[in-house]
């Protein structure tokens, strides 16, 4: 697919509370670098996570979405990213249905120890949405003009 | 009156869509539509019902009236262009015809409508009158000749050729660039074939059904009829009737946040919806059968009432196939009495 | 049906029911609604035929709301969506006297309409429990086919005969499938997702949002939806691009999931003959492969797979990142 030069992706990354962007502040204070195509929303749980949020954030414009939550076991609640991972394996799987690319969601396990792999995370994804192009089957046209 | 071989039609309508955008049924993977002329386009004529009603070409189910543009602290309103090219509409029905002359009513009394206007300046209608007729129309109830559609131009088609007839000043100067193609044909060529037509519209279930005791009339006296409340059992509130309706003509109007900017535009809305005409202080029919009674009441009372008597049913006879619960019209008008029995 | 009716007249008179929730005869012969009966009298308009493909659970929502007790025809497909209104608290057990009606597959008139049949007068042969052939009479001449080349589409992937929820049975059902249900659904995965995005994109541009799939399913009871309101972009009504409606159809599927349970009313009712019902079905495959065989509505207790987890639960796109 070819890109435009100036085109710059817009990721969305949903970060649980406990973990996730506790792991991002870590990667900072780390010094260690994401891109700035990556914006992250602060979720208190990610089974907090509607699928709807992650529809609107493509209609939006969006490029890709990520999820990130505790890893599985280490929920703040106990469970909520057990059920936010069954909700998500369907809804990647109803999108791939569609249609849609893979790999412009995705699901990243990150712990409030892990800056480094929420940085590699954050950088593969976006790489990954670099090498996707633009998301033009999800988007609304009306938000492109 | 002209006709001109079917072995032909291919190059009448290269012709006409080299004069104006074309648009005339054409069949898509599961459905017979309206869309515009290519020369790819699976062109059904035989279909008689599209599944959709051509109102959109005039109304569309959705429009944008102006966009709004934010550009740091500058803001900018673009109103959306009126429609300018000439088109032409091939094939449609003495019902959806009658349709046209509905919307005509809602639209172009004034304060006009400008966007449906210039749509409907632009737009030539080409009739087709029905030969084999099914059993959901009833257009006679309303006093249609599904014979005589009323277009610009009026058109038949036969075994062999397709007959034109035009009917208005548009539809003779459109008649007169295709002369190369039309053949003259003698007025009595078709005699035989409309009086086929019209027995086999007598040969339907529906061809008794009158509308006596409608009108105006009615408004009082059949709003408090208990017989509302069973009609609307079954009724599950979904839009379906009102979508393939060639009349049906409610809209909403609506704002689309695109992030940098809002885009106003108009949609189809229906009466059958529980937020129709939401206000502030809440919604003026709380209830289903409230709303059913809105939709008919308004076909076959209101809107004759203000409209010198024309009803904004035509009996296309779409709602009739596609209701979810085989409700319908009909059902709603022989509740009332309406039938008529030799 | 003169066993069902007796029956329903006895329900009536001997103040076990307070009204029956079942079909009533149409003006013509393929149009019965569905209709609440009251009396013994009311009970002469009654019909049950092939033609009484509706889904009546739905309408229990507001019959068990309602004073007394109502009795309900259902046929064993319904009774799957009886059973998950039951577990979602919308209906009342108690207030409902449910009568699992035989079935042996429902007509379709877009079926004999795509056969060439028009201008249809009569129909004759489509009673509920017997009889092969239909015989239509047309004004445009006297027509047959086969009851069975008339089914709806879902009765061709039928459930089977068993009423998973019921009071008393009457009359024998027939299973009718003759084809595999994810046959479609396989064809489309094994397509590549440019094939299957066009794919989509020509169904579903069709669309004309009426609703009619969300307002007959009965796992769309919510008292609210999301679509009705303006507070939310994608509201109904809107039918402004292409994405619009893939919008709509990716989140009715995706909120019932689990609790569909593949009755196929959304694909019967669709004026535009969109087959919704791939959507569910592709949501039923993955769950059953995913968390084990399960059956939405087998039983009003069995949990939906959504709202529960194992530990070992595999992760979201395993098997599907390049």
């Amino acid at each position: 697919m070819s890109i435009e030069t100036n085109w710059k992706p817009k990721i969305v990354a949903f970060c649980c509370n406990w973990c996730s962007y506790a792991g991002a502040d870590l990667a900072g204070s780390s010094r260690l670098d994401y891109p700035a195509e990556v914006k992250i929303i602060r979720v208190p749980c990610s089974c907090r996570v509607n699928p709807m949020f992650i529809l609107r954030a493509f209609e939006k414009g969006a490029d890709g979405v990520i999820l990130c939550g505790c890893h599985p076991g280490d929920c703040h609640y106990s469970t909520g990213n057990y059920y936010a991972r069954r909700r998500m394996t369907l809804l990647w799987s109803l999108l791939d249905f569609i249609g849609v690319e893979k790999g412009r969601t995705r699901v990243e396990w990150v712990s409030a120890a892990e800056g480094v792999k929420f940085s590699t995370t954050m950088n593969e994804f976006v790489e990954k949405i670099y090498s996707l192009g633009e998301n033009v089957r999800l988007g609304d046209l009306r938000c492109k003009n | 009156m002209f006709k001109i071989a079917r072995e032909a039609l291919p190059a009448l309508f290269a012709k006409m869509a080299e004069i104006a955008d074309l648009f005339l049924p054409v069949k898509n993977n599961i459905n017979t539509e309206y869309a515009r002329f290519t020369p790819e386009s699976a062109v059904d004529l035989e279909t008689l019902k599209t599944a959709k009603s051509p109102k959109d070409l005039f109304f569309p189910q959705s429009e944008t009236l102006y966009t709004c543009h934010r550009d740091g602290k500058k803001l900018s309103v673009v109103p959306e262009k009126l429609a300018e090219a000439p088109f032409i509409v091939f094939g449609m029905r003495a019902c959806d015809i009658q349709g046209v002359a509905v919307l005509d009513r809602v639209f172009l009394s004034e304060p006009q409508d400008s966007f449906y206007a210039a749509r409907r300046q632009n737009g030539l209608l080409i009739g087709m009158a029905c030969t084999e007729p099914e059993e959901s129309c009833f257009c006679g109830t309303f006093g249609i000749d599904h014979t005589a559609p009323g277009g610009d131009v009026d058109t038949m088609l036969t075994k062999t050729h397709l007959y034109w007839m035009p009917c208005t000043e548009k539809g003779q100067v459109l008649t007169e660039k295709l002369a190369d193609l039309l053949q003259e044909a003698k007025e009595d060529e078709l005699d035989k074939e409309k009086e086929k037509a019209k027995a086999l519209m007598e040969a339907m279930p529906y061809k008794d059904v009158s509308v006596e005791g409608w009108g105006a009339a009615a408004a009082d006296k059949n709003f408090d009829s208990p017989l509302w409340e069973s009609l609307a059992k079954p009724c599950l509130a979904c839009g379906t009737c009102t979508f393939v309706c060639p009349t049906c003509q409610c809209y909403d109007i609506k704002d689309y946040e695109t992030g940098h900017g809002v885009k106003r535009y108009r949609c189809w809305d229906s009466c059958m919806y529980s937020d129709f005409t939401m206000m502030a202080h809440g919604n003026n029919r709380t209830t289903q059968m409230q709303r059913f009674r809105q939709r008919f009441m308004h076909k076959l009372a209101y809107f004759p009432a203000n409209n010198d008597g024309m009803f904004s049913c035509v009996g296309c006879g779409r709602c009739v196939e596609k209701c979810p619960s085989a409700l319908n019209i009909v059902k709603v008008i022989k509740a009332f009495g309406g039938e008529q029995h030799a | 049906m003169q066993e069902l009716v007796a029956r329903l007249k006895e329900l009536l008179s001997a103040g076990t029911v307070d009204r029956v929730l079942g079909w009533k005869r149409g003006d013509s012969d393929w149009n019965p609604e569905p209709a609440f009966f009251t009396s013994v009298e009311s009970l002469a308009d009654f019909v049950y035929d092939g033609f009484c493909g509706a889904n009546l659970s739905k309408y229990m929502i507001e019959a068990t709301a309602q004073e007394g007790r109502t009795a309900v025809l259902l046929k064993p497909c319904d009774t799957y969506s009886f059973n998950r209104l039951l577990a979602e608290h919308r209906v009342v057990r108690e207030k409902a006297y449910v009568i699992g009606v035989g079935c042996r597959g429902k007509l379709d008139m877009g079926k004999l309409r795509k056969l060439g049949m028009k201008g249809i007068q009569h129909i004759e042969g489509a009673d509920a429990f017997a009889g092969d052939t239909l015989t239509v009479d047309t004004a445009y001449g006297k027509k047959t086919c086969a009851y069975q080349d008339a089914l709806l589409d879902r009765c061709h992937v039928c459930k089977g005969k068993t009423h998973v929820v019921y009071d008393e049975v009457i009359g024998a059902s027939a299973d009718t499938t003759d084809m595999d249900r994810f046959a479609e659904v396989e064809r489309l995965a094994a397509m590549s997702p440019e094939e299957r995005f066009a794919f989509f994109q020509g169904e579903l541009s069709r669309c004309i949002r009426c609703n009619a799939c969300r307002n007959v399913c009965p796992a769309c009871s919510c008292r609210k939806c999301v679509f009705d309101g303006d507070s939310f972009d994608s509201a109904q009504k809107a039918n402004v691009d292409s994405f619009e409606e893939k919008m709509f159809h990716i989140i009715r599927a995706f909120h019932v999931a689990g609790r569909c349970t593949d009755c196929g009313e959304c694909s019967r009712v669709c004026p535009q003959g969109i087959p919704l019902h791939l959507f569910n079905r592709k949501l039923i495959g993955d769950i059953n492969a995913f968390y084990g065989e399960y059956t939405a509505g087998e039983t009003a207790e069995n949990k939906n797979p959504l709202v529960s987890f194992t530990t070992e639960d595999r992760e979201p796109g395993e098997g599907r990142n390049a």
